[in-house]
C-alpha cells in the first residue's frame, strides 16, 4: 500500500534547483515540507566551483586579477577593488588619490548596477514582471560607462595593483553626473511601482525575518545585516580608498524582514548616487598609477583586507612567501556566508516564500562556489 | 664570419675611430652583465633579509586579559601591517574563541581558513578571523596542527563556522571533531584528494580525468 505510506508521511521532501529559474544560478535546495510549511532545508552548492583559490596559487599577483571578476560577476569592480587593496596592503603601498577617487566612482556605479539586477530579478520572482525591464534599462547606462572606460561591461578588470591602467576618458565626469541626475527619478519610479503595492507588501512584510543577533551569529553582512538594524558598513567602519572624504548615510531598518531589505537596498542606491556626485566633483589631478615594481613580490607575511561589496563583507586573506605568486589566497565571499542563513530564514515559513528569501539574500552563485 | 665582417666592413672607412668605438663598446658590453647584477641585488636586497614575517609585538587590553586567562596556551601576540593576531595551542582555540565572544565582544566570526606548509611537522595553519562590532576591531586567531589532528569545531561558539569548516575540510582534509555535518561542501562527495594541499597538482588532476574518462593519455 504505497499510497497509504505516502499519505501518512507528514514530511515531503522536494528538490528545488539546480535548474530552477528562481535560484539565481545553480543553487539546489532540498526542502522538507509539511504541507506548505517548510520544516527544514539543505543547500547543495558547488556546481560552479572552479577552484579560484587554487588558481590563485598558480598565477602571479597580476595574472590573478582578472580571475576575481568571475566570482561575483555582477559586481566585478568590487571584487577587483578588494583584491587590489589586499595586494597593495601586502606591498605596503597605496594607490594615488586620483586613482582612489576613480575607484570609488566605478565601485559605486557597480553597486548601483548590482542592486538594480537584484531588484529586477527579485521582483520577477515575486511576480512583478515590469521592474526587471526598467532595471535592466538603467543598468545598461552603467555598463555603458564601464565599456567606455575599459572596454568591458561585466568582467571589467578595471583596476590594477597600485592604481589604474587607464586614464578616464573625455567626458567621463559629465557622463557620471548625467547618470546621477537621470537615475534618481528612476528609483522613485521603482518605488512607485513597488513600495506601496499591496501584493508586494503582502509578499514581503514579515517574511524571512533575521534578527541582528542571528545575523551576527551566522556572520551575515551587507544589506541583510543593516535591515536588521545594525548600522554597520565597512565604508564607514574601516574606510578604504578614501571613503572617509564622502558624506553618506548608512540606511537601516528595524524588522529584518524581506521588505526591510528591499527598502535598505533602495536607499543604498540613492546614497551611492550621493557619493558619486561628490566624488565626480573632486577627482584630484595627478598620476593614476602608483610606484609598483614590475614584478610584484610582497615580503613574507599575511594580510586580510575586506571591503563593503554590494552583497556584504568581501575579504581577501593572502599569505605571501616573497615569491611572485601568492602562497595562499583565500576569498571570504559574502554570498557564501549569507546563504548559510537561508535555513534559519525559511524554517517555519511557507514554501512560496523560499523564492522570496533566496531573492532577498542577493546571492551570486559564481561567488558562492568560486 | 659574416656577422663579424658586417660591423667591420661598415666602419672600415674610419678605421681608427671604428676600432676605438668597438673597443670602447666591448668593455661596456662586458661590463653590462656585471653592472645590472649589483643593481638588481641592491633592488632585491632590502626585502630579502626577512625570510619570515617581520612582526611587532601586540599589546593591548585584549592581550592583557587573554594572558591572564590562558597563560601558557597562547604562544604569540603579534601585529603585522597593523593587523593583530595571536597564536594558540590547538586545544585552547575554542575556549579562546568563546572568551573572545562572550567577554571581549568579538561576536562575528568572519572566516575560518587554513594554510598548508607541507614541510613543517605541524602541517597546517588554522586561521580564525574575528571582528568586534563594539570595538570595530579585527583580530586573527591562529593555531598550528599536524596532519590527521582533528581540531574541535567552532560551531559551538559561532554558527557561521558550519559551512566555513566544511569548506576547510573539503579543501584541506582537516576533520573537525563534533561538527554537526562534516561533509564536503563545494566538491562532490566522491572527489579524490584535497585540492588546496600543496601536493595536489592541477595538471595531474586533469591527466587523471582524461585517462579515466576518455581512455587516452592527455599528453600535457
Amino acid at each position: 500500500m504505497p499510497e497509504a505510506t505516502f499519505l501518512d508521511a507528514t514530511e515531503l521532501v522536494i528538490n528545488m534547483g539546480p535548474q530552477h529559474p528562481s535560484t539565481h544560478g545553480v543553487l539546489r535546495v532540498i526542502l522538507k515540507l509539511d504541507g506548505e510549511k517548510v520544516n527544514g532545508t539543505e543547500c547543495v552548492i558547488g556546481y560552479l566551483h572552479r577552484g579560484v583559490e587554487k588558481i590563485g596559487e598558480n598565477r602571479t599577483y597580476q595574472q590573478f586579477a582578472p580571475y576575481v571578476d568571475r566570482m561575483d560577476y555582477v559586481a566585478a569592480v568590487s571584487n577587483g577593488l578588494g583584491y587590489c587593496l589586499a595586494v597593495e596592503k601586502l606591498l605596503n603601498i597605496e594607490a594615488p588619490p586620483r586613482a582612489q577617487a576613480v575607484r570609488v566612482i566605478l565601485t559605486e556605479l557597480n553597486r548601483i548596477a548590482s542592486h538594480l539586477l537584484w531588484l529586477g530579478t527579485h521582483a520577477l520572482d515575486i511576480g512583478a514582471i515590469t521592474p526587471v525591464f526598467y532595471c535592466l534599462r538603467e543598468r545598461e547606462e552603467v555598463l555603458k560607462i564601464f565599456e567606455n572606460y575599459c572596454g568591458a561591461r561585466l568582467t571589467t578588470h578595471a583596476f590594477r595593483i597600485g592604481g589604474l591602467q587607464y586614464e578616464t576618458y573625455d567626458g567621463f565626469e559629465e557622463e557620471v553626473k548625467k547618470f546621477c541626475d537621470w537615475f534618481i527619478p528612476k528609483v522613485d519610479e521603482y518605488e512607485e511601482l513597488l513600495t506601496n503595492n499591496r501584493i508586494w507588501v503582502g509578499r514581503l512584510k514579515g517574511v524571512g525575518v533575521l534578527s541582528a543577533s542571528e545575523c551576527k551569529e551566522y556572520g551575515v553582512t551587507g544589506p541583510v545585516l543593516r535591515a536588521a538594524g545594525v548600522a554597520w558598513d565597512l565604508r564607514k567602519a574601516q574606510p578604504y580608498s578614501g571613503y572617509e572624504q564622502y558624506e553618506f548615510d548608512i540606511p537601516t531598518a528595524e524588522n529584518g524582514d524581506t521588505y526591510d531589505r528591499y527598502s535598505v537596498r533602495m536607499e543604498e542606491m540613492r546614497q551611492s548616487t550621493r557619493i558619486l556626485r561628490q566624488a565626480v566633483d573632486r577627482i584630484p589631478s595627478g598620476p593614476i598609477m602608483g610606484k609598483v615594481p614590475k614584478v610584484v613580490k610582497p615580503p613574507v607575511g599575511e594580510a586580510y583586507v575586506s571591503i563593503e561589496a554590494p552583497k556584504g563583507e568581501l575579504g581577501y586573506f593572502i599569505v605571501s612567501d616573497n615569491s611572485t605568486q601568492p602562497y595562499r589566497l583565500r576569498v571570504r565571499p559574502p554570498s557564501f556566508v549569507n546563504l548559510q542563513a537561508l535555513d534559519c530564514m525559511v524554517r517555519g515559513g511557507l514554501v512560496a516564500d523560499v523564492v522570496a528569501i533566496i531573492g532577498t539574500l542577493d546571492i551570486v552563485l559564481g561567488e558562492v562556489d568560486r | 664570419m659574416a656577422d663579424e665582417q658586417k660591423p667591420e666592413g661598415s666602419p672600415a672607412p674610419p678605421p681608427a675611430g671604428g676600432e676605438a668605438a668597438s673597443q670602447a663598446e666591448k668593455p661596456v658590453a662586458a661590463a653590462k652583465p656585471a653592472v645590472p647584477k649589483p643593481a638588481a641585488a641592491a633592488h632585491a636586497a632590502p626585502p630579502k633579509p626577512p625570510a619570515v614575517m617581520v612582526t611587532t609585538p601586540w599589546d593591548s587590553d585584549i592581550t592583557q586579559f587573554l594572558k591572564e586567562r590562558f597563560a601558557g596556551d597562547i604562544t604569540e601576540f603579534s601585529t603585522y601591517l597593523g593587523q593583530s593576531f595571536l597564536v594558540a595551542k590547538p586545544d585552547a582555540v575554542i575556549p579562546i574563541l568563546d572568551t573572545l565572544k562572550l567577554e571581549l565582544d568579538f561576536d562575528y566570526l568572519v572566516d575560518v581558513t587554513a594554510v598548508d606548509y607541507p614541510k613543517r611537522p605541524e602541517r597546517f595553519d588554522l586561521v580564525y578571523i574575528l571582528y568586534s562590532f563594539a570595538r570595530n576591531e579585527r583580530i586573527r586567531v591562529k593555531t598550528m596542527i599536524a596532519d590527521g589532528y582533528t581540531p574541535p569545531t567552532a560551531v559551538t561558539v559561532h554558527l557561521a563556522a558550519n559551512w566555513l569548516e566544511r569548506e576547510v575540510f573539503d579543501m584541506f582534509g582537516i576533520q573537525f571533531a563534533g561538527h554537526p555535518d562534516m561533509r564536503r561542501i563545494l566538491l562532490p562527495e566522491e572527489w579524490q584528494g584535497y585540492p588546496l594541499r600543496k601536493e595536489y597538482g592541477i595538471l595531474q588532476q586533469d591527466d587523471a580525468w582524461v585517462r579515466e574518462n576518455m581512455g587516452i593519455e592527455s599528453g600535457q
